[in-house]
């Protein structure tokens, strides 16, 4: 069995999420800021005349913030029917996993980042870090 | 179309409905033989489309169902009971009146259809020679053949009627035939009139059969077409206003067409998701009916404008509150049928609903004619529930009084009683109807009755907002929420914003209007620190409050976007809209953010501050003091000044030589006062500032370069210094301000604004 992710990283780490559940990914957009708004949610894009809210997902997994002068690029999930744009650093690829290099976040792991991950894909060389997608996006 | 087509027109529509129903009624007539009602209701149908296509002179129609109504008139009456071959001569005798309406549809006669099998047909079993036991095999067996013939051959006859019919006439169809055909079929001429002219226009489409003019479409095709909709009318905005930059005409004049036509499309698809109020209504009856008998008041219930139409979305969220008015009438609205008789009223109470359009908006309401709400019996509770103290409500107008009914935690009922007077209802009320824009009110007459008013926007999707700046972003405030905005100059602000223990405060008209500003609501930095004051006077939960922004930029039609799930529990939001620049903008939730600020300690700050201060103001002394370029000031009187507004140039037309804008569904003249006055604006020609001017039922738009102040008539008019369209000359804070003659600018806009019936409303 193997699965199919879509790779993107942060902070020089490697993630992936489901292809399944991968709209689009796109060039970051200017957003419109949203006071009051969990710190995680980084604002509103207009994608064709949709609203969505953007997610910085370094801040939802606790990593430090960008560099002002890099631009993000955005992973548009569908999750229960609502899109949500992540805000990430660079896209990778799409790729096939094999499920034999599967690993449960080892015990160490602590953080905000414990919640959002289902695991680790031993890829040659680095790993491949899965994260859960309907959690991340949960309010 | 002359009348007769009309009335044809309307007969076929009411007969092919009847058609269809005549079809379930028979078999469901052939299960229960015995049912009167069925057997009634079939004899109606039969005997009202006789009864017209007599007067119609369509004598087959006639014959065919004089026959089916002598059987069935024998079977009501018990004469004669159901058997299979009633129903099958019924249904055949139905089958062909179908077939002649087809046939009177599409060529306006009943042509060449042979109805003498059916006749024929039905008045065997009439005379029960069919049912006549004795030779079982041979009769009946004709008969049921004859039934089913027509109901097999005509719908092969009839499209191709000219070539085998030995009837009568060559059918109508072929060649436009004139006179003499019709005649020999014996049709009145009326008739056939429209057959022959449709006839010479082939290229004009077939005409839609009448069943076939609705159709049923999922509620989700709608949806999405009202969403696709929404989009055109954004990205109609954004090149409006891209041609708007570019000063290219025939971009300007595409982008003006696409304009006209998206708002027409918005429209059409506005009306397919509409449905008559009725739909919601048809419920209440038995409401009133058993909650009448269960509070032991006997109520008769009216309903006026059933077919108003409200978007589906819309009829949904009024549901439940109009629900809980009626059944709050009917409690405690109405006395005890001895109480009526003792004071002389009838025993029976009348709860009336109306429905109907104003304003752009659906007002639907709720009166009783029972004891009508004592203001002084809400102002004592009021005070015990510790809502209001006794000197405000000293302060407060009866009819204010009357709304603190929809107070939170607020119930006149002497008792609780299982129905209502829960103390939630009508402050779930007002909440529901103002989630969706829209507004309730009451007003009573005491021993006369109360009449609840709903206010309900046109559609939750599009609404018209103003898009205000705060902190470097662009929020919208639905227009609905808005009651006027003020603007401060620094050494205005200085003076004006005064301070209540902490709680900035500006004297309004005389009120004072408690202040909040929208930065620190949203935990933001104010961009604006040149002193200037901004204040957008909002209205929501029965209190006025000044939401103070860093700037005002335009009036939009906005479209609403929903937030998502991590964003709805902020409260602030609404939802969101996409400008017309593509960035997008936060809707403000007014209610909550009313909520929010308006905590009861700092409404009984200001209103006990009021109440000290309060200063009245004759609305009829106040000046609206307009810029005109080359400092030239002009003061327009307030009264009449129902909005301020700005336009687009490009929403400038003309009609018959004259400037005209479309505002709120109707067109108002358009007075340049610089034109006017012989000024030059010194305005760029992007926008106008438009103060709209009302008297009686017409508007004007008048446009000036800016609005500067509304001011207190500063003292005697000095007509000694009079011109051209001016009536004097008053001093506003040390400045000379001209009086604009609105009469007379308005005449030189428009001579006939003012129409013979309203000359005695003006000044």
């Amino acid at each position: 069995m193997s699965t199919r992710l879509v790779t993107f990283t942060l902070d020089g780490r490697l993630y992936g999420v489901d292809v399944d559940l991968v709209q689009e990914v796109l060039r970051g957009q200017p957003q419109t800021r949203i006071p009051l708004a969990p710190a995680s949610v980084s604002g509103l894009i207009n994608l064709r005349g949709q609203v969505l809210s953007a997610m910085e997902l370094r801040a939802r997994l606790g990593l430090p913030d960008r560099d002002a002068d890099t631009e993000a690029m955005l992973v548009v999930v569908r999750v229960d029917g609502e899109a949500i744009a992540l805000r990430v650093d660079t896209i990778g690829a799409v790729i096939d996993v094999d499920d034999a290099q599967f690993e449960l976040p080892p015990d160490t792991l602590t953080g905000p980042a414990r919640d959002f991950l289902l695991g680790a894909y031993k890829l040659e060389g680095r790993l491949l870090l899965a994260l859960d997608v309907a959690r991340t996006v949960a309010a | 179309m002359d009348d007769m087509d009309e009335i044809v027109q309307e007969f076929l529509v009411e007969s092919h409905e009847n058609l269809d129903q005549l079809d379930r009624d028979l078999v469901a007539l052939e299960r229960e033989p015995d049912s009167r009602d069925l057997l009634a209701s079939i004899f109606r149908t039969i005997h009202t489309i006789k009864g017209t296509s007599g007067f119609l002179a369509f004598g087959k129609l006639e014959s065919v169902t004089h026959v089916g109504e002598n059987l069935l008139a024998r079977l009501r009456d018990g004469k004669m009971s159901m058997t299979q071959q009633t129903t099958d001569v019924l249904l055949a005798m139905v089958d062909t009146v179908r077939d002649l309406l087809g046939a009177i549809e599409e060529k306006g006669g009943e042509g060449d259809l042979d109805v003498t099998a059916v006749v024929e047909a039905i008045s065997a079993v009439l005379e029960g020679r069919a049912s006549a036991p004795a030779p079982a095999a041979a009769a009946p067996a004709p008969v049921a053949e004859v039934a089913a013939a027509p109901v097999a051959a005509q719908p092969v006859a009839a499209p191709a009627p000219v070539a085998e019919a030995p009837v009568e006439t060559p059918a109508p169809a072929v060649e436009p035939v004139p006179a003499a055909v019709p005649a020999a079929l014996a049709v009145p001429a009326a008739t056939p009139a429209a057959p022959a002219e449709d006839d010479h226009h082939d290229d004009h489409p077939h005409r839609r059969s009448v069943a076939e003019s609705s159709i049923r479409v999922d509620v989700e095709v709608l949806d999405t077409l009202m969403q696709l909709v929404g989009e055109l009318v954004l990205t109609r905005n954004q090149i409006v206003r891209q041609a708007g930059v570019q000063a290219d005409a025939d971009l300007t004049a595409s982008a003006q067409r696409l304009n006209l036509i998206a708002s027409e499309l918005q429209e059409g698809v506005m009306k397919t998701r509409m449905q008559p109020i009725d739909n919601l209504w048809a419920k209440l009856p038995r409401v009133v009916r058993d909650l009448g008998a269960q509070c032991g008041k006997s109520v008769s219930l009216e309903m006026v404008g059933k077919e108003t139409e409200l978007d589906r979305s819309l009829l949904e969220a009024v549901k439940d509150p109009l629900t809980h008015l009626v059944r709050n009438s009917v409690d405690h609205g109405f006395e005890t049928p001895a109480e009526r008789v003792e004071i002389g009223k009838p025993a029976e109470g009348k709860l009336t609903l109306r429905a109907y359009h104003e304003g752009g908006q659906v007002v639907v309401e709720v009166a009783d004619d029972g004891a009508g709400i004592d203001p002084s019996r809400i102002a004592a509770k009021a005070v015990e529930k510790g809502l209001r103290t006794p000197a405000q409500l000293a302060e407060m107008s009866p009819n204010d009084v009357l709304q603190l009914i929809f107070a939170p935690g607020f119930s006149t009922a002497k008792a609780v009683t299982n129905v209502s007077g829960r103390g939630v209802g009508m402050d779930v009320v007002r909440t529901n109807i103002e989630a969706i824009g829209g507004a309730v009110e009451v007003e009573s007459v005491l021993g006369k009755g109360t009449t609840c008013r709903l206010r309900i926007p046109l559609t939750l999707a599009i609404v018209p907002a103003l898009t205000v700046e705060c902190s470097g972003d662009r929020y919208a405030i639905p227009q609905v929420s808005l009651l006027e905005l003020v603007a401060l100059d620094a050494d205005r602000a200085v003076t004006d914003v005064e301070d209540v223990n902490g709680a900035s405060v500006y004297r309004l008209r005389g009120t004072l209007l408690p202040l909040v500003r929208l930065a620190d609501l949203l935990g933001v930095e104010s961009e604006r620190s040149d002193g200037h004051v901004v204040i957008a006077v909002l209205q929501a939960e029965g209190r006025r409050f000044g939401l103070v922004i860093d700037r005002v930029l335009s009036t939009e039609e906005i479209v609403v976007k929903p937030l998502g799930s991590q964003l709805k529990a902020i409260g602030a939001y609404s939802g969101a809209t996409i400008l017309g620049d593509g960035t997008v903008a936060l809707i403000l939730d007014v209610q909550t953010l009313a909520r929010r600020v308006l905590n009861t300690e700092a409404t009984e700050i200001e209103r006990a501050t009021e109440t000290e201060t309060r200063v009245t103001v004759d609305e009829s002394q106040r000046l609206l003091v307009a810029g005109l370029g080359a400092d030239r000031r002009v003061a327009i009187p307030l009264s009449s000044v129902t909005r301020l507004e700005n336009f687009p140039a490009t929403a400038v037309e003309q009609v018959g030589g004259r400037e005209v804008v479309q505002y709120r569904g109707s067109i108002l003249p358009l007075v340049r006062l610089a034109d006017f006055y012989g000024t030059y604006s010194d305005r760029g020609a992007e926008d106008l500032v438009v103060v709209i001017y009302t008297v009686g039922a017409r508007s004007v738009a008048i446009v000036v370069d800016e609005i500067v102040d509304i001011v207190e008539e500063g003292g005697e008019l000095s007509s000694d210094v009079t011109g051209h369209g001016v009536l004097g000359s008053t001093l506003v804070r040390d400045r000379l301000v001209e009086v604009l003659d609105v009469r007379a600018a308005i005449l030189a806009a428009d001579p006939t604004f003012y129409s013979v019936d309203d000359t005695q409303e003006l000044m």
